[in-house]
């Protein structure tokens, strides 16, 4: 032994693992759970009187893809409109519960947040395209402007950038002061697409975003979410089983208002745990 | 037991699923008649049913290839998840169990054809005996595959030791005879590879029952705790 290494006299031997041992050990210590983004805790909404979610409680994780399936009238949209208090706009709804978003622990839904703090830092694709009447260039720049760009160079950069991102920029190139409603009803998702990313939320909700779009602008939109992933965090909606599976890494699946599984996805759409969950993805459903 | 597995709501989907089990079923019903045969000739010096064995083997070869086309096309048209892409992706990985089997089948054949050639070694005991083991479990697989039934694939699972214990003293005998006379070395060869064949034979088998149970729950047998119990 080496003086170097030598324990001093009286002490004990410093225990080191050998080679093998520590890289497993590393690789287990690695696969931590990633971070949370946000964190759904017994959450349940009214709608007036009529209850649409039952206390909800799931992690967001940081830089990953969710995916909330389930059949129609299940609560997908309702849960994701709770993000970014969009039911506040109606007299009558009420959330119990509390959606905490991370790093700094803001409840989303506590009535003393300003509603603006989500809508600044969330985007949202809703489930019908819904471009305001405009024209492409200002529905994209919309919410830059909102956050006071005002820099003409910068916004057309962004707006360049993010019609290309969301596979729509060859299409309207030539013509962005047109009205946005001269678009189609695929082109006007991707539309809303481009508008949700201009700002670059740290979170971005997916209400169906690819329902009315062919395969190859479908692709496009699931490479997009694959390559935001690695700085954003993403929750999407959807009725395709494939897409959930192919561009999530946790799922969870909605049944009447509650979470019946919630996992990561390769589990969900190999091995789900509960018979309802799986009759549901094979096509078993009532 | 897990839950019975429900209907589809497109009922075309379980017919398609069904036919592959029977073509399945059909395959493994075809290995096992070729192995029996070939035990047949190997035991009886029946070179007819030998060469009836190698002729056959085409057939297991052309079932697995429509299996793999038919799992291949519901693959593409259904894009099965959970129980169903388990079902479709084992229906795969078991018809190519199969093949192999039908070849160590057709292996025993070819060495039962050779030792036609050579004078007769005392009355066999031991290969019919691995021979009945490797029948009993396949058609035990079967059954489980047939019934989607777990615990009836772990009973064939666990009688694979036997056909390896079988094969080890099988392997001490031919040595004594050899050791006896040394003109028998060539028979006694060909029927260690004869052994040797069927004990692979076995371990297809337990492959088989392994993909059942993954069929049915997802996993892979436990064997820490099967072997407990
Ligand atoms: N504004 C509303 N007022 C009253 N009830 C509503 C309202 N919006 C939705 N609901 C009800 O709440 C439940 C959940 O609806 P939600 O839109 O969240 O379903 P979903 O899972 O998104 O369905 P889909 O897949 O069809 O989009 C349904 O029973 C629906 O009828
Ligand atoms: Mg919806």
């Amino acid at each position: 032994m080496s003086a170097e290494t030598a324990a001093p006299a009286g002490d004990l031997p410093a225990i080191r693992l050998d080679a093998p041992r520590a890289a497993a050990l590393g690789a287990i210590a690695r696969k931590e759970a990633p971070a949370l983004k946000a964190r759904v805790e017994n959450l349940s909404f009214w709608y007036g009187d009529k209850q649409a979610l039952f206390d909800i409680s799931m992690p967001i994780h940081e830089r990953r893809v969710t995916a909330l399936i389930g059949p129609s009238g299940c609560g997908k949209s309702t849960l994701l409109r709770c993000f970014n208090r969009m039911h506040d706009l109606y007299p009558g709804n009420r959330y119990a519960g509390r959606i905490v978003l991370e790093p700094e622990g803001i409840d989303i839904i506590a009535p003393k947040t300003d509603p603006m703090i989500p809508r600044l830092r969330i985007g949202m694709v809703f489930q019908k395209p819904n471009p305001f009447p405009k024209s492409i260039y200002e529905n994209v720049a919309a919410g830059l402007r909102i956050r006071g760009v005002r820099n003409r160079a910068i916004l057309d950069e962004q707006v360049e950038k993010s019609l290309r991102r969301a596979a729509l920029w060859e299409e309207v190139k030539d013509r962005l002061h047109a009205s946005a409603y001269d678009l189609s009803g695929g082109q006007q998702q991707r539309l809303c697409i481009a508008r949700a990313l201009a700002p670059e939320p740290e979170l971005l909700l997916l209400d169906e975003p690819t329902s009315a779009l062919d395969p190859i602008a479908t692709a496009h939109i699931e490479a997009l979410i694959d390559e935001l992933r690695e700085n954003y965090t993403i929750v999407i909606v959807t009725h395709n089983m494939q897409q959930a599976a192919r561009v999530s890494q946790y799922t969870a699946f909605l049944h009447l208002g509650k979470l019946i599984e919630f996992g990561p996805t390769e589990e969900v759409f190999t091995r789900p745990r509960k018979s309802m969950t799986q009759d549901y993805i094979t096509g078993r459903f009532g | 037991m897990p839950d019975l597995i429900r209907r589809h709501t497109v009922h075309s989907f379980d017919e398609e699923l069904e036919h592959l089990t029977r073509q399945i079923l059909r395959m493994g019903g075809l290995v096992e008649q070729q192995l029996a045969t070939a035990v047949r000739a190997l035991v009886d010096r029946d070179e007819a049913a030998a060469e009836e064995v190698i002729a056959r083997d085409d057939q297991v070869d052309e079932l697995e290839e429509a299996i793999d086309q038919e799992a291949i096309r519901i693959l593409a048209t259904r894009q099965p998840l959970a129980v169903d892409l388990r079902m479709v992706a084992m229906a795969l990985k078991i018809s190519n169990d199969l093949e192999r089997m039908a070849d160590y089948a057709s292996n025993i054949a070819k060495r039962a054809r050779s030792l036609l050639e050579q004078p007769a070694l005392k009355p066999l005991v031991t290969i019919p005996r691995m021979a009945e083991v490797c029948q009993e479990m396949l058609r035990l697989v079967l059954e489980a595959y047939a019934t989607r039934d777990p615990e009836k694939a772990l009973v064939a699972w666990k009688r694979d030791g036997e056909v390896d214990q079988l094969y080890v003293s099988l392997f001490r005998e031919l040595l004594t005879y050899i050791l006896e006379d040394p003109r028998k070395t060539g028979a006694c060869i060909d029927l260690l590879f004869v052994a040797k064949n069927l004990e692979r034979f076995g371990d297809h088998t337990t492959n088989i029952a392994e993909k059942i149970h993954y069929i049915v729950y997802g996993n892979r047998i436990n064997r820490m705790v099967v072997e407990e119990s």
